[in-house]
């Protein structure tokens, strides 16, 4: 992609002239993130459709997750930018709902399932305006979704790590957004509640949306995800699962330890 | 304690100190689920400065020019501690021992050398090391209140931007929250419920009155608005007993006797609270043993 030259995110508010493309959900450019000189992603494109479920998966380290957070404003951009519907993320902001690591929060916090759900209602709420029966009734649905109605009001510590999952994943779903980015949302869950979350995510695609989330088990990406982003520091490959996911992009992306992926058993090497 | 109802002193005592328990329970609830404990410790130690050159350069030790002083000083060291953080590679606990002892020291110093000069003795700043219950004044009182009233109202407003900032700063920020400004304002409020409980309870345990009444009520509820309630009556509790209790008979130094009675209510929330408390947990792990066998046993947490 030719570099675009960087307009300030307040000169695109305009609009007509802006680089972005309106039909891509997600379109990042020439994206740097560095850590103390450090670069965890390196020069990163990736251009994401309307209405796909995409996985972006790479070895330990390769900046998934930072790719998420620099897509949400999360960290320091060092270079490049990030589109969401072809404008600045600030201005998108309603259009994009968060599924974060579930060990990024203390689950000891006092506080309800339900709660929790409700503050995907915040944003839409806006400063010191306090939840109510519309929030409620959200959150309900939500969790109706998830199959977690019957803990609506267990205390969060009493929750297994799949439950603890599936409430994040309500908390997004009231955020009620275009496009979700999910980090690891299948991690520590058992493979009941992976079929259950596949069939979600897969259903808020079909209804148009755009999912993309940090996958870690190469076995199922093909059969969850139709698109991919490999990703190692660099952008290895990047577009629809059947043509990027070959052992030839996978072994750029894994490097040396490609060899022992193959050979080794299945499932093994998938959950590492 | 029947004076308590007769005795005017000890009734403006019990006020003051019930009032500054009430606002240090409420916000000291936040710091303990931030896992902030020690910043109490920083702000309230930083504050010494602020107390003697706000009185060196006012030469007043009316409440207000002092406790202002002392709030200034608070607040400049969480920025100073913020500002390491972000710059430097020492860590929080680092930051936080650093900018306590440096401001404390520096606090001393001018303690000292202000006591060098003639119209000192009257300005009584020492009781600000371990505090004085019995010198408090309808007018300490008066400016506690207040502070501690707007403290208490802008909790109830920003409590749903407080809860997110406490519980997951980051998907704050994605909601479109100003997560830092969020916390400078939280801080800020610490600061104000630490800076109106000085006189009393004192630069050198004030933090006591930030940790223990929120780590008690934490033991008691799985709600943060029962918890924020019951830390503010433990505060309260502890702050009226321990002010009591030192302006009473022997005239200790109260800031002692309210960290010991904070304590007790902290030690008994500890064994007792129903789910949490550790004789519970021991009976019912006991019984669990005898039913199903060591491997089902419900591990309690603190």
């Amino acid at each position: 992609m030719a570099p675009t030259p960087a307009t300030g995110p307040s000169a695109s508010g305009s609009g007509v002239q802006t680089t972005g493309d309106g039909d891509l959900a997600i379109e990042v450019m020439d994206l740097t993130v560095a850590y103390r000189d450090k670069p965890v992603l390196w020069d990163v494109d990736m251009s994401v459709a309307r209405g796909v479920l995409m996985a972006i998966v790479g070895p330990n380290g390769a900046g998934k997750t930072t790719l998420i957070k620099a897509i949400l404003g999360l960290v320091d951009i060092s270079a490049g930018r990030v589109l969401i519907g072809g404008r600045p993320y600030e201005q998108q902001r309603r259009r994009v709902a968060y599924v974060p690591q579930r060990g990024s929060v203390d689950w000891d916090f006092p506080t309800t399932v339900l709660d929790v759900v409700m503050m995907g209602r915040y944003g839409a709420l806006g400063w010191i305006k306090r939840p109510g029966a519309r929030e409620k009734h959200a959150a309900s649905e939500a969790l109706e979704k998830v199959a977690m109605s019957d803990y609506a009001h267990r205390q969060i510590s009493q929750l297994s790590g799949g439950q603890q999952q599936r409430v994040f994943l309500a908390r997004s779903l009231v955020q009620d957004a275009d496009v979700y980015l999910m980090d690891e949302p299948f991690q520590g869950v058992d493979a009941t509640t992976e079929r259950a979350i596949v069939t979600l995510l897969q259903d808020l695609r079909d209804s148009g949306a755009t999912v993309v989330c940090v996958h870690h088990d190469l076995q199922t990406v093909t059969e969850y995800f139709d698109s991919v982003t490999l990703l190692n520091v660099r952008r290895i490959a990047s577009g629809a699962t059947r043509e990027v996911f070959t052992d030839e992009n996978l072994r750029a992306t894994y490097g040396g330890r490609m060899a022992w992926l193959k050979t080794g058993s299945p499932t093994e090497a998938a959950r590492d | 304690m029947f004076d308590l109802f007769t005795d005017y002193t000890l009734r403006t005592v019990a006020l003051g100190a019930g009032v500054l328990g009430i606002v240090s329970g409420v916000l000291g609830s936040f710091t303990v689920l931030r896992h902030q404990s020690l910043l109490g410790d920083a702000i309230s130690h930083a504050a010494l400065p602020g107390i003697v050159l706000a009185f060196l350069l006012t030469g007043s030790n009316e409440p207000l020019p002092l406790i202002v002083g002392a709030g200034v000083a608070g607040w400049l060291g969480t920025l100073l501690v913020r500002a390491i953080v972000r710059n430097t590679r020492i860590k929080n606990d680092g930051a936080l021992g650093l900018v306590l002892s440096v401001f404390f020291g520096m606090g001393l110093m001018l303690l000292t050398y202000s006591q060098s000069r003639p119209d000192a003795s009257q300005a009584g700043l020492d009781k600000f090391l371990f505090g004085q219950a019995a010198a408090l004044l309808r007018n300490d009182v008066i400016t506690i209140a207040i502070l501690g009233g707007v403290a208490i109202v802008v909790v109830a407003l920003f409590w749903k931007e407080f809860k997110l900032l406490s519980f997951d700063p980051e998907f704050g920020t994605v909601l479109g929250f100003r997560m830092g400004s969020i916390d400078v304002l939280l801080t800020t409020l610490v600061v104000i419920a630490i800076v109106i409980g000085l006189q009393t309870v004192g630069v050198v345990l004030m933090s006591a009155m930030v940790v223990a009444p929120g780590a008690a009520a934490r033991q008691w509820t799985d709600r943060l608005s029962v918890m924020v309630c019951l830390s503010a009556l433990f505060g309260a509790l502890a702050g009226v007993t321990g002010a009591l209790l030192s302006s009473t008979g022997a005239r200790m130094p109260t800031g002692p006797m309210v960290v010991l009675s904070a304590s007790a209510i902290v030690v008994i929330s500890l064994l007792f609270a129903p789910n949490r408390g550790l004789v519970w947990d021991w009976l019912r792990s006991r019984r669990t043993v005898v039913q199903s066998g060591p491997q089902d046993q419900v591990t309690g947490r603190l």
